[in-house]
């Protein structure tokens, strides 16, 4: 029992520093929600399929970037997608970067995408790792509460 | 999920019982479709919509949304779509779905710059999320597909009711989507079955969906043109499609968009390039108040009250309705108390004086319009084809001629001046439309030969049937002879490029044909007046031969239109403008007329919507005293006269029946 409350207060603290950490933001928090009995891997289950999307995006946009001359446009386009995928899981951070991306894509900054997209990736494959080890203890602790909702 | 919504098939926002028993579950059960790329957005949205109880069904490519759009024909309320899509623009597939089902379409977006909004406003969407979207933001969405039935609901009310009030003598214009006006829905003969049926449908909030295919939209803007926008009525117009399942409601709901979208084109047609004056160009505007001038005198004229009139009064109210110029809204839509306002507009009666000898004395003076009594003649004013030789008349005011005539039948709302304007203004240039959609079919009595002023949207030169054609019967009178300069239709202004068919009815047959002036109009606009069925030619030739002809062009047209006309207008494809050529209806007994005097008017407008006024050409004076003179010609004649010669500008109502 007594394990199990410390269970649960790990993976709560270990969710509220997610947020504090600006690494998710409140979107997570609707997609929580939207988490009930009748689905209750939801979360999970969306964070999956994005990182599914995730690794053809940035497939897609490593290519891209090795072109030459670049292809600004395409650039802009491809990281849309990948932001607007982000956006929706509330992967703040890396909704951060992809801006910044597409900020140099704009200027025609060939030296600044290539930059900030390093930075993309290696916020993205943060983020992934938390929220992999958080859903496993989750899953470890059982379907009771996968964390405290604080509105 | 939520059981489909109670209706089987459509969901209804209303309480309970309203589906057949279920509790109220509003909005519960409203069926959205929903489009994304990205699969992770689309199966958050889709839980997302689920916890709100709606009924969702999700595709990530717009071309196959579209294709479940249209297999599904009210099979969905609401769609929601990105606008970033690999396969197909977001905005694209917004003018898609409006189109051909006319469904709220919400777009969304993780880009919120105030350009892409915008985008999705202009574009016609009903709400533009940022992503990452919210649950709350789509508990709403119901408000959307409640609002725009309600819109729906509401016009077809107020065009049931507008027809309700029909009044026995008043000419109908048996328009369905009643843009509010009164004399709308005097019909002259018009089934008042319909307009009871139209009451009747409407009221119920049901109101099913149809997908306005682009091939629906040619049988049903052919239905219009066949009858007439005057006469275009839901009712017939869906006997005439003879598609079955089709309501008429569906149709009437249509028909009103398609007026609005008649009248969107036109407006912009008409710049005001029309307004050459005709009479020397006395005011610029005065194209634009050519419809309402025409209006005016046609009305006069075919409410044979013109001649009771003095001849100043009209004179004046055409003047007043001319010199308005410029009021393009108040145009053609005019109904009949529009007309009055009309006539309050002050013109240079000196406009008038001339165009009067031009053309409307073309061959009586006066004669122009035969829009006179009795006259059920649909004119639609849009269309006439001035002969002013000044050229471009805008057809508007030839649409206002006979549209007066048509309400005007019994009577002219002369007095009414000035009232309507305002309110009408939304509404005018809804009725231009309607006249032009009608295809202005002017169903002049028994002669009538109408040349429905074919207001040709600025690049395309006003094609001036001046009514005075005064085709026939009167004497021959006016040849519009000049018919509306059917090969010159070109000249006025820009104008008329391509080969304006004007579909002048032949009055003598009384068979009007209805011009969709408008449509072509508006197709004009994109192409430049190829398009538009002045074919003078054809008038020419044939006005005797009944410009039924013309409602060939009328089809033709439509084609064009079809080309280009923004996602929105594809299915107005039909709007063929056909410019009855004035001149033809004249020529009608005149036959030389026609030939000879196209020359001369030039006059061709295209009415663009807002611009009925023909009144470019002629001058508010002029038009009116033509018309007085005509109406007292007639009188004369012999009223019996089914050659209402109008003396019109481009319009030839000759035969109108006085």
């Amino acid at each position: 029992m007594d394990q199990r409350n410390q269970m649960h207060r790990h993976i709560a603290n270990t969710r509220k520093s997610l947020f504090d950490q600006g690494y998710l933001d409140e979107q997570f928090i609707q997609l929580e929600e939207l988490q009930d009995n009748s689905n209750p891997n939801f979360v999970e289950e969306v964070v999956t399929l994005f990182y599914r999307d995730s690794a053809r995006f940035l497939s897609n946009l490593d290519q891209a970037l090795e072109k030459r001359p670049l292809d600004f446009n395409k650039l802009d386009s491809l990281m849309h997608q990948f932001k607007s995928s982000s956006t929706s899981i509330g992967a703040k951070k890396v909704k951060t970067e992809c801006t910044h991306f597409r900020n140099y894509c704009n200027a025609r900054n060939a030296e600044g995408c290539k930059r900030t997209f390093q930075n993309v990736k290696k916020e993205y494959t943060t983020l992934r790792k938390k929220l992999e080890a958080y859903f496993q203890m989750s899953r470890q602790v059982g379907p009771i509460e996968t964390a405290c909702r604080s509105r | 999920m939520m059981p489909t919504s109670s209706g089987g098939g459509s969901w209804k926002p209303t309480g309970a019982g309203a589906d057949g028993g279920v509790p109220d579950q509003f909005p519960a059960g409203l069926r959205v479709l929903v489009v994304d790329d990205d699969s992770t957005c689309l199966m958050i949205l889709e839980k997302m919509l689920r916890h709100c109880k709606y009924e969702v069904t999700k595709c990530n490519r717009a071309e196959v949304a579209l294709s479940y759009l249209r297999e599904n024909k009210n099979g969905f309320d609401v769609v929601i779509s990105d606008v970033h899509m690999p396969d197909m623009d977001g905005f694209k597939l917004l003018e898609h779905i409006g189109l051909e089902m006319d469904l709220p379409v919400i777009m969304m977006s993780v880009d919120d710059s105030k350009s892409v909004v915008m985008k999705g406003v202009t574009h016609g969407a009903c709400d533009y999320l940022i992503k990452p979207v919210q649950i709350e933001a789509l508990r709403n969405i119901w408000q959307h597909v409640v609002r725009k039935r309600r819109n729906e609901w509401k016009e077809l009310d107020q065009s049931a009711s507008a027809d309700e009030q029909k009044q026995p003598e008043e000419p109908d214009y048996s328009s369905s989507a009643n843009e509010g006006h009164n004399w709308k829905s005097t019909k002259r003969r018009k089934d008042e079955d319909d307009e009871v049926d139209e009451r009747d449908e409407s009221s119920s909030l049901k109101k099913p969906r149809v997908v306005w295919s682009v091939e629906l939209h040619q049988q049903f803007v052919a239905a219009v043109n066949q009858l007439g926008i005057d006469k275009a009525v839901p009712k017939k117009i869906l006997e005439l499609m003879n598609v079955p399942g089709l309501t008429r409601e569906n149709v009437a709901s249509h028909l009103q968009k398609y007026r609005l979208y008649l009248r969107r084109l036109s407006g912009s047609q008409h710049p005001g390039g029309m307004n050459t004056s005709f009479m020397g160009g006395p005011d610029p505007g005065f194209g634009s108040m050519s419809s309402l001038n025409g209006l005016d005198l046609q009305a006069l004229a075919a409410s044979g009250q013109l001649g009771q009139l003095p001849p100043q009064s009209l004179a004046t109210l055409q003047a007043a309705a001319l010199g308005r110029a410029g009021n393009s809204k108040s145009t053609i839509s005019m109904p009949v108390m529009d007309q009055r306002n009309i006539f309050s507009f002050e013109n240079p009666k000196s406009r008038y004086p001339e165009v009067q000898s031009q053309q409307l004395t073309n061959n009586n003076g006066g004669k122009q319009m035969n829009l006179l009594p009795g006259i059920p003649t649909n004119m639609e004013p849009k269309q006439f084809v001035s002969l002013h030789q000044s050229g471009q008349h805008s057809l508007p005011g030839m649409n206002n001629l006979v549209l007066i005539q048509m309400g005007g039948q019994s009577q002219i709302h002369i007095q009414g001046q000035g009232q309507t304007q305002a309110p009408a203004q939304s509404r005018q240039p809804v009725m231009s439309n309607e006249m032009l959609t009608r295809g202005g079919v002017v169903d002049m009595a028994p002669t009538t030969v109408y040349n429905p002023v074919v207001s040709v949207s600025q690049p395309s030169p006003l094609v001036n049937f001046s009514m005075n054609q005064k085709t026939d019967s009167r004497g021959g009178s006016y040849p519009l002879g000049g018919n509306l300069g059917i090969p010159n239709l070109p000249t006025t202004s820009s104008a008329l490029q391509g080969d304006v068919k004007l579909e002048t009815k032949v009055s003598r047959k009384g068979v009007v044909p209805s011009y969709d002036i408008f449509n072509d109009l508006i197709q004009n606009r994109e192409w430049g007046l190829q398009d538009v069925g002045l074919t003078f030619d054809q008038s020419h030739n044939t006005i005797q031969g009944g410009l039924d002809a013309s409602n060939p062009m009328l089809l033709q047209h439509n084609r064009s239109s079809g080309r280009d006309l923004g996602g929105q207008n594809c299915n107005l494809t039909s709007g063929k403008v056909v410019l009855s050529q004035g001149f033809d209806s004249r020529t009608h007994h005149n036959g030389s007329n026609v030939g000879s005097h196209v020359g001369q008017h030039r006059n061709t407008y295209v009415k663009t919507e807002n611009d009925m006024l023909y009144s470019e050409q002629y001058g508010q004076d002029d038009l009116l005293a033509a018309v007085l003179k005509h109406q007292q010609h007639q009188q004369q004649e012999g009223v019996g006269q089914s050659d209402n010669e109008f003396v019109f500008d481009g319009y030839a109502l000759d035969d109108l029946p006085v």
